[in-house]
């Protein structure tokens, strides 16, 4: 089998189908999702079919078209469809290879109980060409593992499970890797170790497009001086100037919702940008669960009865499914009058729908929860703190572009001066933060859970759309934002409410930064590029939810703000009007200005809530006079016009 | 400087550093100011004048709604406490222009209008318990004087009867250092609401035939009018009659100058005559001399509203102006003075007038 550089254009000769050979991507086939894949085959096999002459007559037969017809391998249909994976065009592409590969790296990283320290560089080569390399601490992949993993579509452990992570299908890394050699003709890097005194393995892997199977140009055994991990370098055609922003925004973002990660990021005609880890609490792991009862479906019940070990029915639904005891299982058996004995392939589809409804109108309860890790308010809060201090520090560098030194460091986690409850001082801005983790809930027997969170304030600009910021999963969805059912939330909760204005079925407007994250061991999706979050009426309410709480929280602290600008007014009055008073007084009384002047100001600063909260007014006179500072205020001015 | 001038600085001073006191106690400095509303008044059956309560407002400087009145005041102060180190005597005017700059770096002034300043003029005369004058401060002159009377106003004797069309500008202060009566033959003193009717009545010589001193305040009498007037009658022994619009406007000026008003109630005593008489134009004048429907107008709004607070005024509770009132507004409809030259241009000198004094035909 030549392996040569493959374009979609090579003619494919027919093939042996390798079904039986492969059992798990025949099970894969079987039940697996995409719906595009099901969709989309019959037509990629007419455009692979081009017409000859545009006479009306009759021009083949059915035995002769019969010829042509052949199994369409994954890979080939991919190679042809490569938008539905992310790869649509340069500047994409260069995005996808990353967060593919980040995804990856987090997920194995977090299963494995490491704290993800993941570095991801983007090198510039001649040619519009680029190497992407990501390499993570993670536990390392196993030697035979490894063609396999980065060779070969629909390849994974993640599919099968219940549970929550990044990737799903097990289809991201292997397509970069594909559109890399399609772009380049040339093989990707990868090199794992996975543990220490082990021997790290360097390989060069490409894939067979048409066999859908990996094909190794070099395996060899190389030091690494890291205990384990793994480092992946794909060269592709890419356009990182008009990607970099995007690719930026993931890095940032993923920075956001993985606290617990440090990320570093290389990157062509620019300083490396480090997201310190902001946590050092690795996620809660995740557990694997059975699928609820409730969100099956007719057909995958119909495959689930047919594939099962179970002897008869009852023990089906109760091994097969969560939450179903030996009780329910005999409600639900008499309910579709189907004995508990029976053998579940036996079920004909009349009998599997009965069996379905009867499931449906069970009451069960709901699937275990503990298949969710959220982030956790804290969490969430710490990450958009850290978040805030990179791309503040990384905002001031742009702004100071010309000749001045580059900003310091990120140092994140120390807590600026000044702050008070709620209030981040970052770079320089005060910004306030308010997160909220709602309860697990369940959509179509899915268990799901609502973040959100919220940063306000900076000197961001007042009267443009807040920044919405989606994530599935800690993965950042950063395209089809308007299709997005989070969006949607977002929009049709009243931010009037919360003190922000809003034009009519569009984001609030403001100085802020909304963090929607939904996490779920099923994310739905409205496509496999995996942009944005289906529309489910449960999500969207939770979302709601969550963003209300938030926006009350919000609100509470514009309507302080309000009142300490107002304090600050009443004060600037103040020390205005002093000046014609302590002139006066000292007109009629002969006695020195700048003393009754310095007196007065020292009172001001209590009579308008200054810096500290006392009773009865002030009584440090060790006040500097004067010091402006606008600081909330804790007391009523009622009362202190009360005192005397 | 004089005694007065020594004293009414001294008040100043006590005032400010009763300031300078709060504020190095640490306390909100406040101003007690008496209170000039209808709440603050009581009426002194006894001498028949509206005198002040006892009532304060405390004006605080750390208020945002009382600051800048507080700072005005002291700024008011302080150019008082000036003009008289200096001996010097403005207007209020002059005050205002005096004392009005602008604020830091703002656009704020310290007063925006003259109708800021005197208020706080008034303010600080209660405050401080010194008159007007003693503040060396005076108004825009207002009213004018003619008759038989011959007086000395600041060292030049005045002939009243020789004042040709306009007669003698009455100044803001009359006091007996500045205005001295020095002979009259004049009976009485008639004050009139306006300039229009004074110029008939001069003209025509009212004063003259009928030996008096004919006034006009030019609409509600200043406090130069109103003390004059009060000086004519306390010193010379002169009755006052004052004739006005028959509306309540014209009737609160009657009674201003009887008893005098509540913003100045703390000058009542120096200024109102309870003696004044009424003579007109009496809500039931239309009918007594037969005056034409087409010289009324109609009442407006705020003429009823009042008309209908002065009803309960306690000054206002003699059975005769209970009658005037509730006539009027049941009627509906006012006449001014100028009314009377329907019937004939010196109706008012010739028949109205006479007849009102010769029959006694008045209000008290």
């Amino acid at each position: 089998m030549s392996l040569g550089p493959m374009t979609p254009t090579t003619a494919p000769k027919s093939q042996k189908t390798k079904k039986a050979q492969e059992p798990p991507q025949r099970q894969l086939e079987l039940i697996a999702p995409p719906p595009a894949e099901a969709e989309a085959a019959p037509q990629a096999a007419s455009t692979a079919d081009p017409g000859s002459a545009p006479e009306p007559k009759r021009r083949a037969t059915a035995e002769q078209m019969a010829q042509k017809q052949r199994e369409i391998s994954i890979s080939e249909f991919f190679t042809k469809n490569r938008h539905l994976l992310g790869f649509d065009n340069p500047s994409k592409a260069l995005l996808t290879a990353v967060k593919e590969a980040v995804d990856n790296s987090l997920d194995a990283c977090e299963e494995a109980g490491i704290l993800p320290d993941v570095r991801v560089e983007v090198h510039e080569l001649p040619g519009g060409h680029y190497r992407v390399a990501v390499e993570d601490n993670g536990p390392g992949i196993v030697k035979a593992q490894i063609p396999k993993v980065f060779g070969k579509l629909l390849y994974g452990s993640k599919f099968h499970r219940l549970k929550q992570s990044r990737g799903q299908q097990g289809i991201g890394i292997s397509a970069a890797v594909m559109y890399g050699q399609l772009t380049t003709g040339k093989a990707s890097v990868v090199v794992s170790k996975t543990g220490k005194g082990r021997p790290a393995h360097h390989f060069e892997i490409q894939l067979d497009t048409r066999k859908n199977a990996p094909v190794v140009l070099r395996d060899e055994e190389v030091e690494l001086e890291k205990d384990h991990g793994t480092r992946v370098e794909i060269e592709m055609v890419a356009d990182y100037l008009h990607g970099q922003r995007s690719l930026l925004r993931y890095l940032e973002q993923t920075a956001l919702a993985n606290p617990h990660a440090a990320l570093t990021y290389v990157r062509p005609n620019a300083e490396p940008l480090v997201f310190p880890r902001a946590s050092n609490e690795p996620p809660k792991e995740a557990v694997e669960i059975k699928p609820h009862p409730h969100g099956v479906e007719l057909g995958a019940l119909m495959l689930m009865l047919s594939e099962s070990r179970a002897r008869e029915v009852g023990a089906f639904l109760q091994q097969e499914f969560s939450r179903i005891s030996s009780k329910a299982a005999d409600e639900i058996c008499a309910a579709a009058k189907i004995p508990r004995t029976r053998r579940p392939a036996s079920l004909d589809r009349a009998q599997a729908a009965a069996l379905h409804s009867a499931i449906a109108a069970a009451k069960l309860m709901a699937p275990p929860l503990s298949c969710l890790s959220p982030i956790g308010d804290e969490l969430v809060r710490k990450g958009l703190i850290n978040f805030l201090s990179v791309t503040e520090a990384e905002r001031a560098a742009d702004e100071a572009e010309d000749g001045s030194p580059a900003p310091e460091a990120p140092a994140p986690m120390e807590k600026e001066e000044g702050a008070t409850a709620g209030e981040e001082r970052i770079k320089g801005h005060t910004f306030f933060i308010a997160t909220v983790t709602r309860p697990p809930k369940v959509y179509r027997g899915n268990p799901f859970q609502v973040e959100v969170g919220l940063a306000y304030g900076g000197d961001w600009p007042a009267d443009r759309s807040i920044e919405l910021y989606r994530f599935a999963n800690r993965v950042p969805l950063l395209f089809q934002r308007s299709a997005c059912g989070m969006t949607e939330a977002v929009v049709k909760t009243d931010w009037r409410n919360y003190l922000l204005s809003q034009p009519k079925g569009a984001l609030p407007v403001g100085p802020m930064v909304l963090f929607v994250h939904i996490a779920s061991v099923w994310v739905p999706f409205t496509s496999e590029s995996k942009e944005a979050v289906a529309h489910y009426p449960e999500i969207l309410k939770e979302i709601q939810l969550a963003a209300q709480e938030c926006g009350r929280k919000l609100a509470a602290h514009i309507r302080k703000r309000q009142h300490a600008d107002y304090e600050a007014k009443r004060r600037s009055i103040f020390e205005l009007y002093i000046q014609e008073l302590s002139r006066s007084l000292h007109l009629i009384s002969g006695k020195p200005e700048e003393r009754i002047k310095k007196k007065l100001l020292e009172l001001a600063k209590g009579f308008t809530g200054g810096e500290e909260e006392e009773e009865g007014g002030p009584k440090r006179s060790d006040d500097e006079a004067g010091a402006p500072a606008p600081a909330p205020k804790k007391k009523a001015p009622a009362e202190a016009e009360e005192e005397d | 400087m004089d005694a007065t001038a020594k004293k009414t600085t001294q008040k100043l001073v006590k005032l400010a550093d009763a300031v300078i006191g709060q504020t190095n106690a640490g306390k909100n400095p406040a101003l007690a100011v008496p209170t000039r509303t209808l709440a603050n008044v009581r009426f002194n059956e006894k001498k028949r004048i509206i005198e002040l309560g006892g009532d304060t407002q405390k004006r605080l400087f750390f208020n945002v709604g009382q600051a800048k009145k507080f700072m005005q005041t002291f700024l008011v102060g302080a150019a008082c406490k000036e003009l008289i180190a200096e001996g010097k005597t403005t207007s209020i005017r002059d005050l205002y222009y005096l004392t009005k700059h602008t604020l830091g770096e703002t656009k704020q002034n310290t007063f925006e209008e003259q109708e800021e300043s005197d208020p706080i003029i008034e303010d600080l005369e209660v405050t401080v318990d010194a008159l007007r004058e003693e503040l060396h401060l005076f108004a825009s002159n207002k009213g004018n004087l003619v008759g038989e009377i011959t007086l000395v106003d600041s060292g030049d004797t005045i002939d009243a009867r020789r004042m040709g069309s306009g007669g003698w500008g009455v100044p803001s202060i009359v006091e007996a250092d500045v205005i001295q009566f020095k002979r009259h033959e004049a009976k009485f003193v008639l004050l009139v609401e306006k300039d229009a009717v004074f110029r008939r009545l001069n003209e025509d010589r009212f004063w003259k035939k009928h030996h008096c001193i004919l006034i006009h305040g030019g609409g509600q009498p200043p406090r130069g009018v109103r003390r004059l007037v009060n000086r004519l009658h306390e010193e010379l022994g002169l009755p006052v009659y004052v004739l006005v619009d028959n509306d309540p406007w014209g009737f609160y000026i009657y009674s201003v100058v009887k008893q005098g008003s509540i913003n100045l109630a703390y000058e009542s005593m120096r200024m109102a005559v309870p003696k004044a008489r009424f003579v007109g134009l009496s809500s039931f004048d239309k009918a007594k001399f037969e005056l034409p429907d087409n010289v009324t107008i109609k009442m407006t709004d705020d003429d009823e509203r009042r008309g209908k607070q002065m009803l309960a005024y306690p000054w206002f509770q003699k059975k005769q102006w209970q009658k005037e009132l509730t006539q009027m507004l049941k009627s509906g409809i006012k006449l001014e003075i100028e009314a009377l030259s329907s019937m004939g241009i010196s109706f008012i000198t010739e028949e109205y007038l006479p007849r009102k004094l010769r029959d006694g035909d008045w209000l008290e």
